[in-house]
């Protein structure tokens, strides 16, 4: 059975609070954090991009994989903030990680599911041996309007997903997709920051999407919620991620692993994907975990995933989420941030 | 930087690619044709490892144009365990934190903007070698104050 050959994530050091954020634009902390459950959020430097966050997933990815990456037949990503307009970030990467030249290579956007659109294709692609293994990368450096409700979640980071048919460390039990035309969220070309329906991203949105994409998987699988050890779903903010998993019928215990938002923020199409690589940091052999992203515009992408008895013993060779989000990091305030996030204008 | 040169120098910035002397057992990064060491023309070509120590540095307060928003950063010689050395700027850190001995990992990073509309170039910078874990990290602090006492 085709599986997860190898997984690894990246997350920025930088860190702005969310209480910084309501302060500069006069808002309540208080009321903000809990309104949507977030603490803090990653905030990439000058020096990185979707391609650097890909490229340092993707080679925890190859290293817990144990593949040469001469063996990898694609290299797709996932992403909302590619650097180029015109020019794919996957050959950058490719070439960075030592793949290819003899390599299929794309660049996919489905706003915050770009992640998990990538990892259907490579999963298909290895499904019908067509390749050997594929890499998914959903990653992003993702942007709020100053002032919108988005400046507290957007964050950068993202995770790699290796598939391959041999010695896989979690398997591919089923998947499924939702896609419906909903307007709740979209960047003109040219624009700098996205806009978006306000309300109308919640219920015809996200929880429409999320719960007919979970709801159709495990009808599919046979599958009820409490057979799963984990589950995971898209995070734009706190709150959502927990609504739809109460309304579905999980546990508080079955989402906390992968609900990792509160200190990273929303990396689009990061977002569910380093979800399931801190779920997968912890799994144990048999676990049944469940992904379902959300991508604005709108579309829901569902994995039943198990656990193999592989996985405790590669883990250890990459860093863990948790140790990139609990671990050094620097706070910076809002002047630094909008530097940083090039919300300055200056002279060339 | 010309983009054709930049084009061809992809190897050793992207993937950290030297060459170690056939003969005298030199690592040489860039790869060189010829060992600088004993001219022999029988090289191999490794990838170094993404870790090294810092060996000296220097913190830039006045950076050419294309760092302007950086300043004041650090720009550091780091020397990997196999030998090769190479000038990286020093990331994600307090550029005065920055000393000798101290172990940092290489990171693939964006170095420069070729300008407003130009090409974005990649290559490596050295970040403080931050922890796996618990004992990793421990093993790491004492290798570094071993090298700070030496």
């Amino acid at each position: 059975m085709a599986g997860i050959a190898g997984y690894g994530a990246f997350i920025p050091r930088r860190r702005i609070t969310t209480e910084e954020i309501a302060r500069q634009w006069g808002k309540d902390p208080g009321t903000i954090q809990r309104g949507l459950m977030l603490k803090e959020k990653s905030v990439p430097g000058f020096d990185e991009d979707t391609i650097t966050i890909s490229v340092a997933a993707g080679r925890a990815a190859l290293a817990r994989a144990g593949v040469s990456p001469s063996r990898v037949g694609a290299v797709y990503i996932g992403s909302e903030s590619h650097p180029y307009a015109v020019k794919p970030s996957g050959t950058v990467v490719a070439e960075a990680l030592g793949i290819g030249p003899e390599v299929h290579v794309a660049d996919f956007e489905f706003a915050c599911k770009a992640g998990t659109e990538a990892m259907f294709v490579a999963l298909a692609l290895v499904e019908s041996g067509r390749v050997d293994y594929a890499l998914a990368v959903g990653a992003d450096t993702s942007q709020g309007a100053p002032d919108d409700a988005l400046e507290y979640s957007a964050s950068a980071g993202g995770a790699a997903f290796l598939f391959g048919r041999d010695d896989p460390l979690v398997e591919v039990v089923d998947t499924i997709s939702f896609t419906t035309d909903t307007p709740d969220f979209w960047r003109r070309e040219g624009e700098f920051y996205p806009r978006h329906g306000g309300r109308f991203t919640g219920e015809p949105a996200y929880f429409k999407h999320v719960t007919e994409a979970t709801t159709r998987i495990l009808d599919k699988t046979g599958l009820k919620p409490e057979d799963f050890r984990f589950v995971v779903f898209h995070m734009p903010n706190g709150k959502f991620p927990l609504s739809v998993g109460k309304s579905l019928g999980f546990t508080r215990e079955q989402i906390d692993p992968g609900w990792v938002v509160p200190t990273m923020g929303n990396t689009y199409s990061g977002s569910s994907p380093t979800g399931l690589a801190a779920v997968l940091d912890v799994a144990d052999p048999d676990d049944l975990i469940l992904i379902t992203s959300f991508g604005s515009g709108a579309g829901s992408d569902s994995f039943v995933l198990r656990a193999t008895g592989l996985l405790p013993q590669r883990r250890g060779l990459a860093p863990s989420v948790r140790s990139m989000l609990d671990g050094p990091r620097r706070y910076v305030t809002y002047g630094e941030y909008a530097k940083y996030r090039e919300k300055i204008i200056v002279n060339d | 930087m010309p983009s054709p040169r930049y084009w061809r120098e992809i190897p050793s910035r992207y993937r950290l690619e030297a060459t170690r002397c056939g003969d005298c057992g030199r690592v040489s990064y860039p790869p060189r044709r010829i060992c600088p060491e004993c001219r022999s023309t029988d090289g191999e070509t490794i990838e170094l490892s993404h870790e090294g120590r810092v060996l000296t540095y220097t913190v830039v307060h006045v950076p050419p144009d294309d760092f302007l928003m950086e300043a004041p950063y650090a720009l550091a010689v780091v020397e990997t365990p196999e030998g090769a050395r190479m000038m990286v700027q020093v990331a994600d850190c307090d550029p005065a934190s920055v000393e000798a001995g101290m172990m940092v990992a290489l990171e693939f990073r964006l170095i420069r903007r070729e300008g407003k509309g130009g090409i974005l170039c990649y290559g490596y910078k050295a970040v403080p070698a931050y922890p796996m874990g618990g004992e990793a990290e421990a093993e790491l602090r004492s290798k570094e104050s071993e090298v700070a006492h030496a």
